[in-house]
């Protein structure tokens, strides 16, 4: 009897391992491949430098991974991204010191936030759809970033302020030690705290969630401000690493941070997705971004790839569905 | 074998599904240019062999069907409609921003070249429903038609495929008296062009008024066929009923305590008007009904997921108020719903979190779920209704029916909930494991709950209710002592009291004083 019922684990923690891992080990070959195939591609400085690109539309997913999981979506990421930049970079031009460093990253923080509370509240409390209410958003934040910043570059000429974009410590990259630092944190929440099991519960089945007592909207708002705030802090450091806040930033991020989400195996069906694997889906197209343009493959070639890798995620999804 | 004044005959027609037998070796036979009624309690296998017709279902092998003389053998819906058979659905689901010639044509619209031809259409839809004689302006939109004139208009569409048998599916659950004396004047003008029809319903009144002959199945099986001139209104009840009482589960009476849940004149209006009961310490609290009674919307409204508008709930006496599952679950009372699926599990997620879900904070140490504290707890659990998964960790979509309902059952266990509310407890899940959830629900009365089950299965509720309140068309028609309670008599207070009997029950003496 115990022994039967350790033959069937085995083959599903087989199938399980797969459907866990599946995109590691792609992850895996893809980097050594192109360890082969570019001479350097294997060195610290490249794999710091793919890792310094991920951070920030990486953190964006992340906020994005937690509204996918409840079923819903994220679009307005890259814009607050423009917004958030544009407003730090105003606050620190010319000033001095770690003070207005901090003001500027909380000011992106409060605005990336006060975007997601809108988003939240219209999807939760005035029942549109996600994906419509951050299509909006999206659309509403890149106009007031233009808007704030005449649609011009602001300068972000602050020597403490671009330190955090420029700064390493022991050798890591100052926005790669953000985004490990908010992945853990994130994680933490997403697996290990009530708020994430809520978030689970209402993408696993809303009706049950409310029936367990789960207080739905304020849950979805709660995801959404987090998406939000990622997605302004994401800004800051973008600001930081470029010396300037432009109205252009950000385009298309959203796009990026949905596709890192779901390669990483996170279900448009709500219910399933981590931030672990978040950060591999957002790796994929790190790595995949960089060994294309260091092998030289044409601009509009890469796009057309990445676009049939993310379709590809989404069927394997859809698969994996259908046999459950 | 073949009988040439017979439309349809189904021979020995069997359909398993997993761990049910839904029909076991039915036989029906309709005859030509007649009313058949197929009569049968909620859960006898009546959509199950509709399907099987419409080709919705496929059946186990060895049985045979004729329809018009001829092997019968639909894969899909279409096949059905070819040969001849057409459906009129209990719930009629039509384009509402389409008008109705457009509905009447769905699928199958005239053209005029590349363009459909609306003049067409219009003209020969409002041919077919003056000849049925339903008015009805063909270019309304169908959201504007009332759902009596929808069911009128499918009846239209079903002569119109020049269906030779047309299944009607409790068509008059949602209409009004003068409109189902309509629909009842339009069915015998379809059956005067020959055409015949099943009529599925509960109502025995108008099986009796409109049907020729009518068939009972019960439990899956094939019980026999009738005239209508030849048979009794009691005796038909008792081809529907039929069991003997020794086949009930005999469970142990324990001690009854105080009032411990009391509802007062609660309403939703078009779901339920006055509804007045108490449930006691220790007491199995039974409410019966057909499908839509408003029994499931009852006892949402007591846990407040669909909260009542007016009417109070009482809680040892005191007055509670419950808007939302959060006030109901803080008050401990529990809910395992209907629908396993839809309202009951979140499919891709453990065991244990299907478990814990409604009341995370005992697991909570410094902010952090302790996942170590819930699998031990639920492996308790899964000790004690003897739950069959390999882990507790497992995703739950992976159980059967009957150990997700147990999963189920255990989440509200571990709120140690004063009261229980069980909407088909034992629906979909086999003889064994329901066994079992009897048992468990009389352990729980013993402990001093009070519990709530709404069930359509109606030995389940002789067996184990103290007491069983009926409802018809969202009213209570009466509370029943288990002593008094037989299945005929809630059968016949289920039927709404159409049933004019010799021996009427007078249901204010059978009402349980103290409810104030």
């Amino acid at each position: 009897m115990d022994s039967l019922a350790n033959k069937s684990l085995t083959k599903t923690n087989y199938t399980e391992f797969l459907n866990k891992y599946g995109m590691l080990i792609i992850l895996v070959l893809l980097f050594v491949a192109l360890s082969l195939k570019i001479d350097g591609f294997a060195s610290i400085r490249n794999v710091l430098s793919i890792l310094e690109q991920v951070s920030m539309f990486g953190i964006i997913a992340i906020g994005v991974t937690f509204a996918i999981v409840t079923g819903g979506i994220d679009l307005s990421g890259g814009s607050i991204v423009a917004l958030a930049s544009v407003v730090g970079a105003t606050i620190v031009t010319g000033s001095e010191g770690y003070g207005m460093t901090i003001l500027a990253f909380g000011a992106a923080l409060f605005i990336g936030s006060v975007c997601g509370l809108i988003n939240g509240s219209i999807t939760a409390y005035g029942r549109i759809p996600p994906f419509i209410a951050t299509l909006g958003m999206m659309t509403m934040a890149r106009g007031m970033a233009q808007l704030f910043s005449d649609g011009r570059p602001v300068d972000a000429s602050s020597d403490a302020f671009t330190s955090i974009g420029d700064g390493t410590v022991f050798g890591i990259p100052g926005l790669v030690i953000i985004y490990v630092l908010v992945a853990v944190v994130c994680h933490v929440m997403m697996s290990r705290m009530t708020f994430g099991r809520h978030v689970f519960a209402i993408g696993g089945n809303v009706k049950t969630a409310r029936i367990c007592g789960v207080n739905v909207e304020i849950t979805l708002v709660k995801v959404y401000v987090l998406a939000g705030a990622l997605a302004g802090l994401a800004g800051a450091m973008l600001a930081s690493r470029a010396y300037a806040g432009n109205p252009t930033f950000g385009n298309m991020w959203e796009l990026d941070a949905i596709a890192a989400a779901v390669i990483g195996g996170t279900s448009l069906a709500g219910g399933v997705g981590s931030v672990g694997m978040c950060i591999v889906g957002a790796l994929i197209i790190g790595v995949m971004n960089k060994g294309l343009n260091m092998l030289g493959v044409d601009p509009y070639w890469q796009q057309i790839i990445k676009g049939m890798i993310i379709i590809s995620a989404v069927l394997l999804d859809a698969q994996k569905r259908k046999k459950a | 074998m073949t009988n040439s004044d017979s439309i349809l005959e189904m021979i020995n027609v069997s359909k398993t599904f997993p761990g049910v037998k839904a029909l076991d070796q039915v036989n029906l036979t309709i005859r030509k240019g007649s009313i058949h009624a197929l009569m049968g309690e909620n859960g006898a296998g009546k959509s199950t062999l509709m399907k099987i017709l419409y080709g919705l279902y496929t059946p186990d092998e060895g049985g045979k069907i004729l329809f018009d003389g001829k092997p019968f053998t639909p894969k899909v819906p279409i096949d059905a409609i070819r040969t001849g058979l057409a459906m009129v659905p209990q719930e009629i689901s039509p384009s509402g921003n389409l008008s109705v010639a457009a509905n009447f044509f769905l699928g199958r619209e005239l053209r005029k070249g590349f363009m459909m031809d609306h003049q067409a259409m219009n003209k020969e839809t409002a041919k077919v429903l003056e000849e049925l004689g339903i008015p009805m302006e063909v270019e309304t939109l169908m959201q504007d038609v009332s759902v009596a004139k929808a069911q009128l208009l499918a009846i239209a569409t079903a002569v119109s495929y020049d269906a030779k048998l047309i299944i009607m599916d409790e068509p008059t659950t949602a209409l009004t008296e003068s409109e189902v004396q309509q629909l009842y004047k339009i069915v015998r003008k379809v059956q005067e062009r020959g055409i015949s029809i099943i009529y599925i319903s509960h109502k025995l009144g108008e099986v009796f008024e409109l049907a020729d002959e009518v068939s009972v199945i019960r439990d899956g099986e094939y019980i026999g066929t009738k005239k209508t001139s030849d048979i009794t209104k009691e005796a038909l009840i008792n081809m529907m009923v039929g069991r003997e009482m020794d086949e009930m589960f005999e469970r142990e009476r324990v001690e009854i305590g105080e009032t411990l849940l009391e509802v007062n004149n609660l309403s939703l209006p078009g779901k339920f008007e006055d509804i007045s009961f108490d449930v006691k310490k220790g007491e199995v609290f039974g409410i019966a009904g057909l499908v839509g009674a408003g029994r499931s919307e009852v006892v949402e409204a007591i846990f407040g997921y669909k909260a009542a508008q007016s009417g109070d709930i009482y809680l040892h006496g005191k007055r509670v108020e419950i808007y939302k599952p959060m006030d109901a679950i803080k008050r401990r009372i529990g809910f395992v719903t209907e629908d396993r699926k839809l309202t009951g599990l979140m499919l891709n997620m453990s065991v244990t979190d299907n478990m814990i879900m409604p009341e995370l904070s005992p697991y909570v140490k410094s902010g952090l779920i302790s996942d170590e504290l819930a699998s031990h707890v639920a492996e308790d659990m899964k000790k004690q209704l003897r739950i069959k998964t390999p882990t507790v960790d497992t995703i739950i979509d992976n159980l059967s029916g009957g150990n997700q309902q147990k999963v189920l059952i255990a989440r509200w266990l571990l709120l140690e909930p004063e009261v229980l509310i069980l909407d088909e407890p034992t629906k979909g899940i086999d003889v064994g494991a329901k066994a079992e959830i009897y048992k468990l629900i009389v352990e729980l009365a013993r402990l001093g709950k009070a519990i709530i089950i709404v069930s359509s299965e109606m030995l389940e509720l002789l067996s184990l209710s103290d007491r069983i309140m009926v409802m018809a068309e969202g009213r209570e028609i009466g509370i029943v002592d288990r002593e008094q309670a037989t299945q005929e008599v809630i059968l016949e207070m289920a039927a709404g009291g159409d049933v004019p009997s010799e021996q009427t029950i007078d249901t204010s003496d059978l009402r349980i004083e103290g409810v104030a």
